[in-house]
């Protein structure tokens, strides 16, 4: 150690503590990233399922329905999602508790990873609302009369025809709020769930080599963009088959 | 369910013998708020008839047309299809909607409608167009829906388009698709909401041509046009509408010919 220069040595301790096995801190990473995906998955469809009923609910619904959905998506988007990430998981898995207690059953622990998907697709849910009313909106009406005069039942109607039919005006729109399901994972450090972020900060904390471990969690954090980036492209191009290039048209 | 002959008869031959009544329709209104735009229209087409309705922009025809399948809701009125009555509850607001959307849902499925603006799916190629309808709703096997499919689009000459996607066809090419998707779901009647007015002129004689082709072997159609000459050419019965009531009606060559009403002579005067 004390004949090689400084910075070899800083690049090997670097990889060392990185490293996947036992003295490094790699796994933890790792498994931190995997937790991260399985949230940002989890939520981001729970999201579009909450997302799909709230914007049905607000385009086709009863009186009742269509203000549930508004009283839904105002307040979800007015409130800072930290809050409401602390305010769900505290006191919504205390309520659930209660609940339980109430109707005379036992306490149960409420796993991290589905209470944290439950949080974050409620959050989820809201915007996801608002982007699919907007791309519900952009169909041509022509093609959901057509549907109705043709005798499909609603679900088949939306299955088939207003579904499909607003993909390629939500995409953009859901692909957002993908990458903003994957990095509000890391909101759920502070509720200390071991999700990517809080995994970094405990290597960190335990090691000193702060720089070295939130480049690496930023390092993973830009793959998962970078890899989401060539998925949606690709299912973009797939939804938007039937349509003329935008540049044609220009 | 009101069971009769009609019902009995075979709904995918057009032209049956016994000359059932497909479509009958007494005194209906229609009010949009304040404006009532259909005042108490009656018709009836038997089986292989093609009843054209004529008027100015206003007149009623088109929401007429939209009634008899239920894309709006007659304010009142008596509508059978197919010899059924269509059951009707009030909307607690003065109108009144179907009772069952089932039956909706079954009478829309044997009426083939064919819009101004074609209304194609525009996520789906021609040839899932065509089959969507009698796989999805109707029930028919995938494999015989395309063999039926692929020879509607023979017959309106597109089988070329098969695999394109609405979007990369003319006008003209969409709508001759549009009335391919309406005869796959072996329509008992054909409806016709103004099909050649969206088009560019060097286009509407291609679709025109189908829809008459279609007249000719007997379709039972009921046509919303502002075609003069063709309606006079294709048409067993022609009714004239002004103002949310039938003016005139009868046969072409009476009306064209011989019109009663001064308004009818003023209109065919202006638009021929």
């Amino acid at each position: 150690m004390a004949d090689a220069s400084i910075i070899p040595a800083g690049i090997t301790g670097m990889f060392d503590l990185l490293s996947p096995v036992a003295p490094g801190w790699g796994a933890n990473l790792l498994r931190g990233l995997v937790r991260s995906l399985q949230i940002a998955f989890g939520a981001f469809g729970m999201g579009l399922i909450i997302g799909t009923f709230g914007a049905y609910a607000k385009l086709y619904g009863g009186p009742i329905a269509r203000d549930l959905a508004a009283i839904y998506t105002t307040l979800v988007r007015a409130i800072p999602e930290l809050v409401m990430i602390i305010l769900l998981y505290y006191a919504g898995t205390d309520l659930i508790n209660r609940i339980l207690e109430g109707m005379g059953y036992q306490r149960v622990d409420i796993s991290g990873l589905v209470a944290g998907i439950v949080v974050l697709g409620f959050v989820q849910g809201a915007y996801a609302t608002e982007v699919l009313r907007g791309a519900i909106k952009a169909i041509p009406q022509g093609e959901i009369e057509a549907a109705r005069a043709y005798g499909m039942p609603p679900t088949l109607m939306m299955r088939r025809i207003t579904l499909p039919a607003m993909l390629p005006h939500a995409l953009p729109g859901l692909a957002n709020l993908w990458l903003i399901s994957t990095k509000d994972t890391a909101l759920l450090a502070v509720v200390g769930f071991s999700e990517l972020t809080l995994e970094t900060r405990q290597a960190a904390g335990a090691t000193k080599a702060y720089m070295t471990f939130y480049l690496a969690a930023g390092a993973l954090y830009l793959l998962i963009t970078l890899f989401s980036s060539v998925i949606l492209e690709w299912v973009e191009r797939r939804a938007r088959r039937g349509m003329p290039s935008v540049k044609e048209a220009h | 369910m009101t069971a009769s002959v009609a019902v009995a008869a075979d709904p995918l031959q057009p032209g049956v013998p016994e000359q059932a009544e497909a479509i009958h329709i007494e005194n209906l209104h229609k009010r949009f708020g304040a404006l009532e735009v259909l005042k108490g229209v009656s018709m009836s087409a038997k089986d292989g008839d093609v009843v054209a309705m004529i008027g100015g922009s206003g007149s009623g025809k088109s929401t007429f047309l939209r009634c008899i399948n239920f894309l709006e809701n007659p304010t009142s009125g008596v509508i059978r299809i197919n010899g059924e009555d269509v059951k009707m509850v009030s909307d607690g607001h003065g109108g009144q909607v179907p009772a069952n959307r089932r039956q909706i849902e079954r009478i829309r499925s044997r009426l083939g409608m064919v819009f101004q603006n074609f209304n194609l799916w525009q996520h789906m190629t021609l040839i899932q167009n065509v089959i969507e309808v009698p796989v999805h709703v109707l029930g028919m096997k995938r494999d015989e829906a395309m063999a039926i499919g692929e020879q509607l689009l023979e017959r309106v000459g597109l089988s070329a388009k098969r695999d394109v996607y609405p979007a990369y066809m003319s006008g003209g090419q969409q709508q001759r698709g549009a009335i391919a998707r309406a005869l796959a779901i072996q329509p008992r009647v054909m409806l016709f909401d103004e099909p050649t007015s969206a088009l560019d002129p060097e286009l509407v004689g291609e679709v025109l041509k189908v829809i008459a082709d279609l007249a000719k072997e007997g379709r039972t159609m009921l046509l919303v046009t502002h075609e003069m000459k063709f309606a006079r050419e294709v048409a067993s019965h022609v009714m004239y509408l002004h103002n949310g009531i039938v003016e005139e009606e009868g046969p072409p060559e009476q009306l064209f010919g011989s019109p009663k009403s001064e308004r009818l002579k003023q209109f065919i005067r202006t638009v021929s």
